[in-house]
């Protein structure tokens, strides 16, 4: 049985709710996971000590995280390598057991790994092969096709869809080792996508592609999520992909929660300053009396202010010098995140909880 | 079941179409196929002949009938698991099987099938042409030709359960060629380089105490007619109750071995 009906009617055993309470598609409480690392010196005289004791070293990659994600919400997950985005994807797609804490997907516990769960979720690694590398494309979909109990007629109206999407067109007739990686991706994420899941774990989707690429499969899931009100969770190191797609925002580091919450006010959290570009007509002498400079280059000055002195800057500097042009912007997002990655205590960094929680 | 069943035909679909990619690499397999029995025929064949044509009940073209039904039973039930199952864990390949709403082991037990009903095309004429060129004789009674097949098909499944639960050992060491090399060590206990009946003690003995003969011996020696009804009935019970023990313990390995391999880092 495929549940294909409102997004609000549930399949699950756990929790009693008050009728008409929408419940979140995924709740994640304290869920923590530790790792025990091998650890040993380089050398042979290391080496040879490890063959009769091995040290090991507890490496905590995901530390007591809670979210909790709605029903039909994008949410983008981003810190830098190592800080434990993939594991947490993995915990929720049922690959990883948790050294502690909890989760339900759907309703359901990911890591007992029900069929029911895992016919509606969908996990997209940037470098994972499911496709069957000696035939075509075709072939490895009518496996999945048979794995998920798509129904043929269904199965040949999302491929149709799908195929449009991503721009598929001939490619699906051609064995995987002909592809580009481009095309083997777009049919990766198609391959992923044929059992229509309506939870989509996404991590680094857009790895390795050319920046066309990138576009078009950011602009294909934002396309897929509102079509079938899949909830996405999506993990990424290119800035553009989580700012196209996702309206909340959860900053990870080093296992911990730094920020979840709206785009907009991570920079108004983490990024005090504002940048004021002067293209000035005569010299200016001294930038530096007026904030931090960023650069100086032949009729051009950037500098950046704190935001409360942004309009007494600006009226100091169009009274000292010809401007010609004046521009004030937030700082690039990727610099606001190295910001935040680099000093790792943040004052303000408390993430209060959200609002599901209050219910669950 | 239905579900099973359009899986089943899907992965045979396709592994069918990959094994016709690799044309050269059956090739290559049949000899590996043919050499090894061959090599044994000759040299059991050799020792009928230089003891008056009886070595304890063997003769030379009963020699030849045992190692030509031996070469296509072992080529029915052989699986490579052992090998592949480590690549699997080790460079995350599971991972994917695993977010599938399907047990992985249906994709090998199709890709078996597929596998073995293509190269039995190619195996049949060989074992035909070795047929011609040894003689062996066979004193087959009619019913063991019916007890053959049911022998054979426990034959397949014991030896792909034991050895896919053996595979598993991937999940907690990293000398997984070291327990395949002594594996295959102690598979000669399945009589596949020597009937078992011309073993000595102590071998005859733990021969007969591991399952290894249940999966090769049994049907080999039914299908050229040198076991009687009684014994029939005794290893079929055998073979099921071999089996029976080796789901249990592949269905308990597998629990573990699952939650270690997603502890450590799927």
């Amino acid at each position: 049985m495929r549940h294909r009906g409102p997004l609000v009617s549930a399949v699950t055993p756990f929790r009693i709710l008050p009728l008409g309470t929408p419940r979140p598609a995924i709740v994640v409480q304290n869920l923590t996971k530790t790792f025990d690392v091998p650890e040993r010196e380089a050398g042979l005289r290391a080496a040879l000590r490890g063959v009769f004791k091995r040290r090991t070293r507890e490496v905590i990659a995901v530390s007591s995280v809670s979210f909790a994600i709605e029903r039909g919400e994008i949410v983008g997950f981003l810190g830098p390598n190592g800080a434990g985005k993939t594991t947490t994807l993995k915990m929720l797609a049922g690959l990883l057991y948790p050294t502690s804490g909890e989760a339900t997907v759907l309703g359901y516990i990911p890591w007992q790994r029900n069929a029911e769960f895992l016919r509606q979720m969908t996990l997209v690694m940037g470098q994972r092969n499911q496709l069957v590398w000696d035939i075509p494309v075709a072939d490895s979909y009518e496996l999945n096709r048979a794995i998920y109990r798509v129904p043929e007629h269904e199965y040949r109206e999302t491929l149709d869809e799908l195929s449009d999407l991503l721009d598929l067109g001939p490619l699906i007739i051609k064995p995987v080792r002909n592809l580009s990686l481009g095309e083997r991706m777009r049919c990766e994420i198609a391959g992923a996508l044929l059992h229509r899941p309506r939870i989509l774990f996404l991590d680094e989707p857009t790895l390795g592609l050319d920046v066309t690429a990138q576009r078009r499969i950011r602009s294909f899931f934002r396309e897929y999520a509102d079509r079938y009100q899949a909830t996405v969770l999506l993990t990424s190191h290119y800035m553009a992909d989580v700012e196209a797609l996702a309206k909340r925002i959860v900053v990870i580091h080093r296992g911990l929660i730094l920020y979840d919450g709206a785009l907009a006010g991570l920079i108004e959290r983490f990024a005090p300053l504002k940048t004021i570009t002067v293209d000035v007509s005569s010299p200016l002498l001294d930038p530096g009396r007026y904030g931090e400079v960023v650069s100086v280059e032949e009729g051009r000055v950037t500098i950046q202010v704190a935001k409360p002195d942004v309009a007494a800057v600006t009226n100091r500097l169009l009274a000292d010098v010809s401007v010609t042009d004046l521009t004030i912007s937030d700082p690039p997002i990727d610099e606001i995140i190295d910001r935040v990655f680099q000093h790792e205590t943040i004052p303000d960094a408390e993430v209060e909880v959200p609002p599901a929680f209050a219910r669950t | 079941m239905s579900t099973l069943r359009g899986v089943y035909l899907a992965q045979l679909r396709i592994s069918l179409a990959e094994q016709f990619q690799y044309r050269g690499a059956i090739l290559i397999w049949l000899l590996g196929l043919v050499i090894q029995p061959v090599i044994y025929l000759t040299i059991w064949s050799t020792v009928a002949e230089s003891s008056g044509d009886n070595v304890d009940g063997y003769t030379a073209r009963s020699f030849a009938a045992y190692f030509i039904v031996a070469m296509l039973v072992n080529h029915a039930t052989h699986t490579s698991i052992m090998w592949e199952f480590e690549s699997r864990v080790r460079h995350g390949a599971l991972s994917a099987l695993l977010l599938r709403p399907i047990h992985p082991i249906h994709r090998d037990i199709a890709t078996g099938l597929a596998f073995k009903g293509l190269t039995m095309l190619v195996a049949l004429p060989i074992a035909g042409l070795l047929a011609l060129a040894f003689h062996p004789v066979v004193t087959t009674p009619s019913w063991a030709v019916l007890v053959f097949v049911p022998a054979l098909l426990l034959a397949m499944a014991l030896r792909f359960t034991v050895e896919w639960t053996l595979a598993m050992a991937a999940f907690w060491t990293t000398s997984v060629t070291a327990i395949n090399r002594l594996y295959f060590a102690v598979f000669i206990f399945s009589g596949y380089i020597a009937p078992i009946d011309l073993l000595r003690e102590p071998a005859k003995t733990i021969a007969e105490v591991l399952p290894f003969r249940w999966m090769l011996a049994f049907p080999v020696e039914l299908a050229i007619g040198r076991v009687s009804a009684t014994e029939a009935l005794i290893g079929i019970t055998a073979q099921a109750a071999w089996l029976a023990a080796a789901v249990i313990a592949l269905r308990a390995v597998w629990s573990r071995g699952i939650q270690r391999y997603s502890a450590v880092g799927a």
